[in-house]
């Protein structure tokens, strides 16, 4: 079972840096307002967009005025949101007369949602109309994830450009992103998912009859045309509360497939449409395979640990061996269709990019299984990361890397010709130490107040997991989540909600602001004291300085959850 | 204050675009082309919806195949409220409960012994509504099943060979065996073919 276990990895790994390449120049030509093979259709749609809102797309903006112009585009979207969700009892398909949702769920969810976080108060089938899923969430899945890719296109653009002032059009970057990437390969790919048998309907809840004659309540939906999205834009929300671990929304190991790759391949894409639009595509590859090492070492480990399985379960007798007729493994949580590869690839997908999005119950993980996915968001969400943060993310590390190059060898430091100063430097230490401070100072809250201790539903070490994961996921922008937590009450929906906005735009900002930094230098040609960012030396550093960053801002903090239950669970203690 | 109204302006647009114009599309196109599938694949018999082949319901009669274990809703397979079981790997109840399904399982299954049970038919799956067991979870209930509807074992295996679905591609995920398809086929009498009619 180990070969299969290596070629389904491989497998997938070969399908992703296939796509990436074209789609990754594809995008650099949408970013550079060059001819596609879809203008004919898209360019009178985004003229007219241009025309309704007063946008002119000729004037650029700095990169404050970018900023405020996201900020305003955010802060209006959730608004709308919020919104939708209080009224929806009001509102038309809703054929299951699902009533307003609360404002503690409702806020949780706008931010989630504007955020591209899409964590889960809320349980799709329960609580939400056919409307809110589809113009609230499927509209913010393209919307928050079209606003992350405009992001990182301007800060390629700050690295691309020499002397300039300006970072490119926050509005024109949005619709492009929206019409010529994430809309076309949704409504194909929206179409593939119904073809395996995602549903796509309006129907009400199907009442059947069991061959048992029990009645069986089957909630429907318009699920495909979210689905796809879910995954491309990295959003990960479900539909239904199981999300793709549910057989509407994940039927096969081919949609799960395509999952996958969906959930990749715009942040693998894009490293190439960096390297493109600085003119050295190396630098791309460099990016690229930063972050193919550590998702193949997290993968790796994850498919280890759960196919290892619970030691309990052998204890009492059960089979948890591989073979050709079971998958074995620790099966909790997981479905037979994905079996232990599937799930346990997904699961670092998932949290390697920052989508959230779970075929499988991460809070059954053994402990070290449950680690891999934590750890993924701790490094930063860099590994091909959110649709445009994991690019930008990776870009500051990328200066982080060559600063502390710089300061071995003694001399400014310089990435893509820019040299790295003062302030660049602080504002990349500014975007690596909010990230920590989102994180563990409510997750130490929510550890000494009774309402944060309230949620826990897994006692031991696992119970701090729980905690220490959602946090984490808010402030990464993630969105998964060690489910059995009870977050659907006030305190975890309003300071979640809080984590995830300050998750996004404190670290957004100072990505921006180093964008319009750099945008305004000179290029300085390189030099034989130069460290070079496209070869190895440079993809180890830059991997040693996104594990060592996260590993000496986390490390206490896992010591005190899965690391110490897996100790625990080795030595037999149950909680 | 520029950047509100084109904001409000862009949010309004851009939702209908991809929260209106977009899902009906998708909507319109799936309906033609793929019916079954969009409108939930599911499963008539007798003129009566009795499930969808996508989802998975409780089985507990000895003349049928046994799903896995669900923690969908208070009473399992609960296809409004999906969820899993959410216990961690070192939660006592979570052990407790895997130990009573397999002494369950073992009594109501003359014959076999705790070590061939597979780890998939005493655990909870991902979404409450797994409608697949392992061809090794099918295989360990075939004795108990021909025994109780008096028909060959042979004939069972039969079924359930004619109701796996393989891994996808040769490589991709992991072999299963549809319950709910099976049990009907069981139904329709020994050696009839399983098929599904598309619902509406």
């Amino acid at each position: 079972m180990l070969s299969n276990s290596v070629i389904q990895l491989v497998a997938f790994f070969l399908i992703v840096a296939v796509v990436s390449v074209p789609l990754g120049l594809y995008m650099a030509r949408v970013f550079s307002n060059e001819r596609t093979f879809l203008d004919r259709v898209l360019s009178p749609i985004e003229r007219l967009i241009y025309r309704i809102c007063g946008i002119n797309p000729a004037v650029e903006m700095g990169w404050a005025g970018y900023a405020v112009s996201m900020l305003a585009f955010s802060l209006i979207s959730m608004i709308f949101l919020y919104a939708l969700q209080r009224l929806q009892y009001y509102l038309p398909l809703n054929p299951n007369g699902l009533a307003g949702v609360p404002p503690g769920l409702a806020f949780n969810t706008a931010a989630s949602f504007t955020t591209n976080t899409n964590w889960q108060a809320y349980s799709g089938e329960q609580t939400l109309s056919y409307l809110t899923q589809m113009v609230g969430l499927t509209s913010h899945n393209f919307l928050s994830a079209a606003a992350g890719m405009a992001m990182a296109a301007a800060v390629i653009r700050g690295f691309a450009r020499r002397s300039a002032k300006t970072i490119g059009n926050f509005w024109v970057d949005l619709t492009r992103a929206t019409l010529w990437v994430l809309i076309p390969i949704s409504s194909i790919f929206a179409l593939f998912l119904v073809w395996q048998g995602v549903p796509d309907n309006f129907s009400p809840y199907v009442n059947a009859t069991t061959l048992e004659g029990a009645t069986q309540t089957i909630a429907e939906g318009p699920v495909a045309s979210q689905e796809i999205i879910k995954e491309l834009g990295t959003n990960g929300g479900g539909f239904m509360n199981a999300n793709s671990a549910h057989p509407y929304e994940n039927p096969t190991p081919l949609t799960n497939l395509i999952e996958m790759l969906a959930i990749f391949s715009i942040g693998a894409g894009l490293t190439h449409t960096f390297g493109k639009m600085v003119g050295d595509r190396r630098q791309g590859w460099a990016l690229f395979a930063v972050m193919s090492i550590l998702f193949l070492g997290g993968a790796a480990t994850a498919i280890w640990a759960e196919q290892h399985g619970n030691p309990q379960f052998s204890a009492i007798g059960i089979d948890q061996h591989a073979s050709a007729a079971q998958s074995g493994g620790n099966m909790e949580g997981k479905e037979v269709r994905f079996g232990i590869v599937e799930s346990a690839m997904f699961a670092t997908v998932t949290t390697d990019a920052s989508c959230g999005a779970v075929n499988s119950m991460h809070d059954s993980f053994t402990p070290l299984g449950g680690l891999v996915p934590m750890v993924n968001m701790q490094l930063g969400e860099v590994i091909f990361g959110g649709v445009g943060s994991g690019l930008y993310g990776i870009i500051v590390m990328a200066v982080l890397a060559v600063f502390i190059a710089g300061l071995m060898v003694g001399r400014t430091p310089e990435y893509l010709g820019k040299k790295i100063e003062a302030r660049e430097m602080k504002l990349a230490m500014l975007y690596v130490l909010i990230f920590p401070a989102v994180i563990l100072i409510p997750t130490a809250l929510a550890t000494v107040l009774p309402a944060g201790l309230s949620g826990i539903s897994n006692p031991g070490p696992h119970g701090f997991s729980q905690i220490l994961y959602a946090y984490t996921q808010a402030g990464a922008n993630n969105g998964s989540a060690f489910g059995g937590i009870n977050a659907n009450v006030p305190f975890y929906n309003v300071s979640i909600a809080i984590v995830m906005l300050l998750g996004r735009f404190m670290m957004a900002i100072p990505a921006l602001a180093i964008a319009g930094s750099v945008a305004a230098k000179k290029s300085t040609a390189a030099s034989a004291g130069t460290f070079p960012t496209d070869g190895i030396p440079f993809v180890f550093l830059l991997i040693g300085v996104i594990v060592i960053v996260g590993a000496l801002t986390f490390f206490c903090a896992v010591a005190l959850g899965p690391i110490v239950e897996q100790l625990l669970m080795m030595s037999g203690k149950l909680f | 204050m520029r950047n509100f109204i084109t904001a409000l302006v862009a949010t309004a647009l851009l939702s209908v675009l991809t929260g209106i114009v977009y899902p009906l599309a998708v909507w319109g196109i799936a309906q033609t082309i793929f019916p079954s599938q969009a409108g939930g694949s599911l499963v008539v018999a007798g003129n009566k919806v009795v499930g969808s082949s996508l989802i998975g319901q409780k089985f507990s009669s000895p003349r049928y195949f046994q799903s896995r274990p669900s923690a969908a809703g208070d009473k399992g397979y609960d296809a409004a409220n999906s969820s899993g079981s959410n216990l961690g790997p070192t939660n006592k109840r979570l052990i407790d409960a895997v130990k009573a399904r397999l002494k369950n399982f073992v009594e109501s299954n003359p014959g076999t012994n705790a070590r061939q049970v597979p780890v998939d038919l005493v655990t909870a799956s991902g979404s409450g509504l797994d409608p697949e067991i392992s061809p090794a979870a099918a295989g360990l209930q075939v004795a108990r099943v021909a025994h109780a509807r008096g028909i060959s074992e042979d004939q069972v295996r039969q079924l359930i060979a004619e109701n796996t679905r393989p891994r996808s591609a040769g490589i991709f995920g992991e072999p299963g065996v549809n319950v709910l398809l099976l049990n009907l086929a069981l139904d329709r009498g020994a050696g009839s073919h399983g098929g599904t009619t598309p619902g509406t």
